[in-house]
């Protein structure tokens, strides 16, 4: 007996199915963005006692106004208002300084020693202060500098100490598929992290 | 000989669409992959900053999203264009906000309460007193982990 052989399906409509599928898809999801710049917002003291006096040296002032102007209000800054290029090698500059003695001495930093600018960056404190008319654009890429900073020191302390960047280590300390010793790896870190620890406030915009 | 002459009559013959589901296919997985589905329909404008030192939230379920920016153009009939707060899918008043992070907090496990990180999704034209009055709130609120979402690009592109 001859072979009857099965009817052709005929797949014409397929592509008009898989249409109407990715057009769902089209209309219903979003490519999300899920990354950002994370920061720690101070929590609100509820007895104002004053802080612990700072020198006036160890603070670096940066003020954005509602012109969209970067001011910098530290003595190794001569120029104002500041081009965004700039800020980030000055804020480098301040933090890097190392201008302490004794106590306050820092032996990693790799400043000039301006007795005129920060002591050591563990005192060495960055305040961000903006108008409120101040776009939040002009905000997030001083801000992005201002952590760009940071990082270009913390790379470069864990290249010295660990031949690896810090911003690698962070991304393998996050990565649950990381195999080595997350312990030890912290604890690079939070060496590193002690080194330059970031010290930036963002204060409440003036009224 | 007649066999091989059967199909070379005038006319040029029709292009094959037997792959075009295949094709189809290809982009429909693509997007599946790529994309997540909405969950909140936006109300208002949201072209967010650009940044480079950028760091992944991680736990996507421990994350709460406030976003802010102008009326998007249908509801600025309504709503005008001064920059509002959006969470969930409504706009909100400041004041609100508290409210929304304690709610927040409520439906995830104790344990996990103090991963919570707030993301905030600013439009990048957003004046930053808005911006400041919700970080007071949060701070009024206690959530103090914060992630200024950003697009992965030079900070630069900002001042444009």
């Amino acid at each position: 007996m001859a072979k009857r052989s099965a009817p052709e399906v005929n797949a014409g409509s397929m592509a008009d199915i898989a249409f109407l599928l990715l057009i769902f898809f089209l209309v219903t999801t979003t490519i999300e963005t899920d990354s950002g710049i994370s920061r720690k917002l101070p929590p609100i003291e509820e007895n104002k006692e004053d802080p612990p006096p700072l020198k006036e040296k160890n603070i670096f002032i940066v003020l954005v106004n509602a012109n969209e102007e970067i001011f910098v209000d530290h003595h190794i800054v001569k120029e104002n208002p500041m081009k965004l290029e700039d800020l980030r090698a000055k804020a480098v500059e301040f933090l890097d300084n190392g201008g302490g003695t004794g106590d306050e001495a820092c032996n990693y930093c790799q400043g000039t020693g301006d007795q005129e600018s920060s002591d050591n960056p563990v005192k060495a404190v960055i305040s961000l202060q903006n108008d409120r008319l101040t776009e939040y654009g002009t905000y997030i890429a001083v801000q992005n500098e201002l952590v760009a900073a940071y990082n270009q020191l913390r790379n470069r302390e864990a290249q010295r100490l660990y031949q690896v960047d810090f911003t690698e280590m962070e991304k393998a300390f996050k990565d649950p598929n990381y195999t080595g010793d997350k312990d030890k790896l912290k604890e690079k870190i939070e060496k590193i992290k002690d080194m330059y620890p970031q010290k930036l406030s963002e204060a409440e915009p003036k009224k | 000989m007649s066999k091989f002459k059967k199909n070379k009559g005038g006319g040029t013959p029709g292009i094959s669409t037997a792959s075009l589901p295949d094709i189809v296919f290809m982009l429909l997985f693509f997007f599946m992959v790529v994309t997540v589905m909405r969950d909140t329909s936006l109300k208002v404008k949201n072209i967010l900053p650009f940044a480079d030192q950028v760091e992944k939230l991680e736990k996507k379920d421990l994350v709460m999203y406030i976003y802010a920016g102008k009326p998007s153009p249908r509801y600025q009939d309504q709503y005008g264009t001064e920059a509002r707060v959006q969470l969930n899918d409504n706009y909100a008043k400041i004041s609100d906000i508290q409210q929304f992070i304690y709610q927040e907090r409520q439906s995830k496990r104790e344990e996990l309460v103090k991963y919570l990180i707030t993301a905030l999704k600013v439009d990048k034209e957003t004046n930053m007193g808005l911006v400041s009055d919700i970080k007071q709130e949060l701070r009024k609120a206690e959530a103090l982990k914060i992630n200024y979402t950003t697009k992965q690009g030079d900070a630069s592109l900002n001042l444009e």
